[in-house]
């Protein structure tokens, strides 16, 4: 049993030595980072090593860097219950790696890394059944993509001539207009610590 | 001579009174018997994590009622929690109850749909029509406190929209009255019934490890024995303050599972009723006025006030760069954030883990073997809600 998330730190620190590029604990969470071919090995020696006992898997998401050399970064976040620990693992990786797949490890993973296919266009390995899930039968593209447009490709109606359903390029009336809000000024920082002091 | 035996494909849904939603099924079946499940989903996607990164952190807020749209104000409050960790603001003691307050309403509101449709699921048609009504009154207490009944928009990051209304507390304990008087109605037509039993005992047994490794988590996870509550092992908001059980079931069925709902009910009344009790005084919503907007009567007389509002509906606030999951117990089970902020008015990226979605998946593992008869059942007991499901 551990108690304290730093020495679990330096668990996963001595265990998998070589294998964790960085580690952090931000907001009272671990935070690895580690290279795309330790996946299956750091996730098996989390939930197997007698002092971690991370038992289940939460989720699996990616998130898009289009911008970046490697441009997506898939995050695992796993739970013990035993330890009542999380820990949050970062790979990155680049649009055309493979990623393994970990749904011998967790079955839970199976719909979830077809998530990520459907979504991110990211492929994995050995996975059973790497078919899109969420998205349209004959869905084109991977929508939460940051190059994919809010409105999507494509729109669908009924058609009274055809009797059926048909697809069409979205057309809009009036093109989607992305307001800019932001201001360019920097604004207060005091503001969070003025008020406490009162 | 041999019988010859054929497999056959069955289409289950996409409508179906028993999916609970848009579930599309396809079945292999050997006679009667279940060979195979494979559920199509996304009938219902509509892309919410998409929409938010298009948003402001206030503009997202209303995306959460819209997925577990039978316990709205639950899905909020884990995205309001997140926005909160990464703003490092906090929650006046009173906001934080009448959080509380109204997550155990949407549980109770979410259990209560559940069970009783689970029994309609099964052929008992009356608990539907009991429970449904005092589903009513509980929604008449969202619509007071936040203008509506469903998507409610009521928690905010900082704290909540507005005080509760005049009154509305002592009708809210009124009703904490006599609602185990309506639960004991509900239960004395389905927990000893002949029928609800043959249709739910050892139906769908889940076992620990198996729950584990299908991540599953709420009741689905109690129900199979794992002591597991976010509430109790990882508290947030002010949830430390209360005192309540967390029932566990034992075989880990779909009857287990029923059981340990009704209990959670009578213990939410429990948390509900000493949180009127306990309630401060004081805000609602942090102080903090770059991050909540001014009082309605200050927009008439204060020129900062104006300013601050309009800055935040408009712009928004910024929200310091970082990544954090939140988790809050939702009634369904985990449901979790995964927020990343670039230091923008936008989410980077807002991930949703949604109980249901693991729930689902584990449709095959529960129900190889099992007659076609017991679909709805373990579906049923699943508490399967396809608006957080396929998002």
């Amino acid at each position: 049993m551990l108690t304290n998330l730093n020495d679990l730190e330096k668990t996963i620190n001595s265990g998998l030595s070589t294998g964790v590029i960085k580690s952090e604990i931000i907001f009272g969470q671990l935070y690895i980072d580690i290279d795309i071919e330790n996946i299956v090995s750091t996730i098996l020696f989390l939930k197997n090593n007698e002092k971690c006992r991370f038992k289940q898997l939460i989720d699996i998401t990616a998130a898009d860097y289009p911008q970046k050399d490697k441009r997506f970064k898939i995050i695992y976040l796993l739970l013990s219950h035993e330890n009542n620990f999380r820990v949050i693992i970062n790979v990155n990786i680049d649009e055309k790696d493979l990623v393994s797949s970990i749904t011998k490890i967790f079955p839970s993973a199976n719909w979830m890394e077809r998530e990520i296919f459907d979504m991110y266009g990211i492929s994995f390995k050995n996975h059973p059944d790497l078919r899109r899930i969420l998205t349209d039968y004959n869905f084109e593209g991977f929508p939460l993509r940051k190059d994919f447009p809010l409105t999507g490709h494509t729109e669908v109606r009924y058609s009274e001539d055809k009797k059926k359903v048909v697809y069409e390029p979205v057309k809009l009336d009036q093109e989607y207009r992305n307001f800019d809000f932001e201001s360019p000024w920097e604004g207060t920082k005091y503001t969070n610590k003025g008020l406490k002091k009162k | 001579m041999a019988k010859k035996t054929k497999t056959m494909n069955l289409n289950f849904g996409p409508q179906h009174p028993a999916a609970h939603g848009v579930l599309r099924l396809i079945l292999k079946l050997d006679g009667e018997v279940v060979e195979n499940i494979d559920p199509h989903i996304g009938l219902l996607h509509r892309g919410t994590e998409k929409l938010i990164e298009h948003k402001t952190y206030t503009q997202a807020l209303p995306y959460f009622d819209r997925l577990d749209y039978v316990a709205p104000m639950n899905q909020e409050h884990a995205f309001a929690l997140a926005i909160e960790k990464l703003l490092n603001v906090e929650v006046p003691l009173r906001g934080q109850y009448i959080r509380v307050l109204f997550c155990e309403i949407g549980r109770i509101l979410s259990h209560l749909l559940n069970i009783t449709t689970q029994a309609l699921d099964v052929g008992a048609l009356t608990p539907s029509l009991w429970g449904f009504e005092e589903r009513e009154t509980l929604m008449t207490f969202y619509e007071r406190v936040s203008g509506s009944r469903l998507h409610a928009n009521y928690f905010r990051p900082g704290g909540v929209h507005k005080d509760l209304p005049r009154g509305l507390t002592d009708d809210i304990m009124s009703f904490c009255e006599t609602f185990p008087k309506i639960l004991d109605d509900i239960e004395t037509l389905l927990t000893d019934n002949r029928i609800f039993k043959q249709r739910n005992v050892d139906i769908g047994i889940v076992t620990q490890k198996d729950a584990l490794d299908y991540s599953f988590s709420g009741v689905m996870l109690r129900g199979s024995g794992v002591a597991w509550d976010l509430r109790k092992s990882q508290p947030y908001e002010c949830y430390k303050d209360f005192n309540f059980k967390i029932p566990i079931g034992k075989n880990g069925d779909c009857y287990d599972r029923y059981l340990c709902r009704v209990e959670e009910m009578r213990e939410s009344i429990k948390i509900i009723k000493d949180c009127i009790k306990k309630m401060p005084s004081g805000p609602v919503k942090s102080i903090d006025g770059k991050i909540t907007p001014p009082k309605r009567e200050d927009l008439k007389n204060s020129m900062e006030a104006l300013i601050h509002h309009f800055k935040l509906f408009s712009e928004g606030f910024r929200v310091p760069e970082g990544e954090i999951y939140t988790a809050v117990e939702a009634p369904k089970g985990e449901f979790g954030v995964y927020l990343i902020s670039d230091g923008s008015n936008k989410p980077y990226k807002c991930k949703i883990r949604a109980p249901g979605f693991s729930h689902l998946q584990s449709m095959d593992y529960l129900l190889k073997g099992h007659m076609l008869a017991d679909v709805p059942a373990v579906l049923g007991s699943l508490d399967i809600v396809f608006g957080e499901v396929d998002r």
